[in-house]
């Protein structure tokens, strides 16, 4: 300890020097530990919410577009669909199809999206209430447990709906129906922590109400339906679900995309970033073990009659070599340390920016093995880039130094 | 408590230095005199145990030099020889305390604060010890020297040149000082010096000849 000390004190005896040794540490390994965080954090999130679903149908458009509009929320729906060429998939007992989930959407309240849809939509994420009950009628909400923590929804609570998906005060429904809070969902951790869920008649009344138009009969309502998507899940995988995007895409007005492909689409894009980013600061990372290694190697010329004055007083060839070694440890560990606090404080910041963007909630505290592995290879590389001046600090010749 | 029987030595390429017998026992003083080129900074290293000579022995308080293993020769200096030189050289980046709290420790011993400030305050340093040396005069930085090498008691005390660099007034404080801390504490205190000033004080003198 006393040996780390003193190491320690050598250090901080030149801040300059020492305050540029870490930054450049501390940047090189957050940047590299922020990309492993982000890569993990997208992926992850994106996983949770593939929910076993196999196959997303929606307007034709780009496929992408409609699976981050349908499954994740995030872009706007390619377009809506007639509730009557959605009805095949909808029809219990389809062969290939063991569930399909109708989404509605187009409204929001205060920039959350207020998703119709069945209750098949509860057993497809897993939902569960914490308080309330499930939807029961038109204009019933449950709402995810982010909203309500967000908003501070309470049960019972009445508010008309904005027209479209951003908070935009002229479009809201102001002569539509109201809302009611009914129910609020326990936190899942996917996407429907973020939505506000309504059977999909409200979607309907809101819209009808709008456009004043009473004297529909009822049949012909029922025609006039739409939704925008459908989430649809495979009771097996075989020829035929195999085939079934491309029919569906070939020979209706339907578009049907498989999130599997479109996802992976995705991080093939994502991934020629992230690698770009890695190898950067793999190089700003091996700058910085330069960096170490210069600043021991250059001071050690000054530092030859302290050295030889240490040797005098008692410590061995071996104690030098340690000390010098020792001061490219602790280089290495406090710029790491200090590289992985960026790291996961960006992330963080990154998080609140997303969820107040995006609705989208991410935990930056969660630490990965990747990290304890970067941790381990930056203090490596002070250890390495230590060596050959603590070699030369060994050699230092202590008779013709001190007396001579 | 030192004793040196028939040192030589040669460096490569030079003329063979043969050495006077030296011995010096605890509370002693000698004074080893010599023009530069007389061979006094070899002698001065063979002392101390930072060079092997080609022939002789040096033993300290009965321990031979040379039968000192290689790994422990360092420690050993350390605990038994204290080094006071011409221009004082410090650790920059400790204050006054820990410098001479480093020489404790690193040889071997256990780092006593107390009896650091009570030596510190007998040198007349007790205003300095949380100053870092690069503060401190000249003077204070050669009692602060002083200190360094009397923390472990040394059995001999080996001053190079400590006054060459100091005017009158300080060259007689430090030789004052190196006396009556080397007889206080049983050291013997070795001086070499070409400085003629302190010739006078001390009983024992080996003039060394000019080696060509």
């Amino acid at each position: 300890m006393y040996s780390l000390w003193l190491s320690w004190k050598h250090l901080v005896y030149k801040p300059a020097q020492l305050t540029l040794n870490l930054v450049l540490l501390a940047l090189s390994t957050g940047l590299i530990a922020g990309v492993f965080l982000f890569d993990r954090m997208i992926t992850e999130r994106l996983d949770r919410n593939l929910a076993g679903i196999d196959l997303v149908i929606g307007a034709k458009g780009s496929p992408l577009q409609l699976i981050l509009s349908g499954m994740y929320h995030l872009d706007v729906p390619t377009g809506n669909i007639s509730l009557q060429t959605a009805k095949p998939f909808l029809r219990p007992g389809h062969p290939l199809i063991s569930r399909a989930v109708p989404l509605s959407l187009g409204d929001s309240y205060q920039g959350y999206r207020i998703v119709g849809t069945d209750t098949a939509f509860y057993a497809l994420y897993d939902l569960e209430l914490a308080v309330g009950s499930q939807q029961k009628a038109a204009m019933d909400i449950v709402a995810g447990a982010g909203v309500a923590r967000a908003l501070g929804l309470t049960i019972g609570q009445t508010f008309q709906s904005v027209h479209g998906l951003d908070d935009n005060e002229d479009l809201i429904h102001e002569d539509g129906p109201g809302f009611r809070i009914v129910g609020i969902l326990q936190p899942s951790g996917s996407v429907a922590d973020q939505l506000l869920l309504t059977p999909l008649e409200s979607v309907w009344l809101v819209h009808d109400h709008g456009h004043g138009d009473h004297d529909h009969a009822a049949e012909d309502e029922a025609e006039d339906r739409e939704i925008t998507t459908l989430l649809i899940q495979y009771k097996v995988r075989n020829h035929l679900t195999l085939n079934l995007p491309r029919n569906i895409n070939e020979n209706t007005d339907l578009m049907a995309a498989s999130p599997a492909m479109e996802m992976n689409r995705l991080y093939a894009l994502m991934g020629a970033g992230t690698e770009l980013l890695r190898i950067l600061a793999w190089i700003i990372l091996a700058v910085s073990g330069l960096s170490i290694f210069v600043s021991l190697y250059s001071s050690l010329q000054a530092r030859r009659y302290e050295l030889a004055l240490l040797r005098m007083m008692g410590s061995s060839p071996g104690g030098v070599f340690r000390l010098i070694v020792q001061e490219g440890f602790l280089l290495a560990f406090f710029g790491g340390l200090l590289g992985l606090l960026f790291a996961h404080t960006g992330l963080w910041l990154t998080g609140r920016f997303l969820e107040e963007e995006w609705h989208y909630a991410f935990d930056a505290w969660v630490f990965l093995p990747e990290e304890f592995w970067l941790f381990l290879a930056v203090l490596g590389f002070g250890i390495i880039a230590a060596l050959f001046p603590a070699w030369q600090a060994r050699k230092v010749d202590i008779a013709s130094t001190l007396i001579g | 408590m030192i004793r040196a029987k028939g040192l030589t030595y040669q460096y490569s390429g030079g003329s063979l230095m043969s050495f006077p017998d030296i011995q010096c026992e605890a509370g002693d003083q000698l004074l080893i005199l010599g023009e530069s080129g007389s061979g006094k900074t070899t002698l001065l290293q063979i002392l101390s145990g930072l060079r092997q000579p080609q022939t002789g022995s040096v033993s300290i308080h009965g321990t031979d030099l040379q039968a000192v293993p290689r790994r422990k020769q360092d420690q050993f200096r350390g605990k038994h020889v204290g080094l006071v030189f011409q221009t004082p050289h410090f650790l920059q980046a400790l204050n006054v305390e820990e410098n001479v709290a480093l020489a404790q420790r690193l040889a071997g011993q256990k780092i006593d604060l107390p009896e650091v400030r009570d030596l510190l305050e007998r040198l007349g340093l007790a205003h300095r010890i949380h100053a870092y040396p690069r503060h401190c005069s000249q003077g204070e930085q050669q009692r602060i020297s002083l200190a360094r090498a009397l923390i472990n008691q040394p059995d001999i005390l080996l001053a190079d040149e400590p006054t060459s660099a100091l005017d009158d007034r300080h060259c007689l404080e430090v030789c004052g000082l190196l006396e009556a801390h080397a007889s206080e504490s049983r050291s013997a205190l070795i001086i070499v010096t070409h400085d003629q000033r302190i010739k006078d004080r001390i009983p024992h003198t080996i003039t060394l000849e000019r080696h060509v």
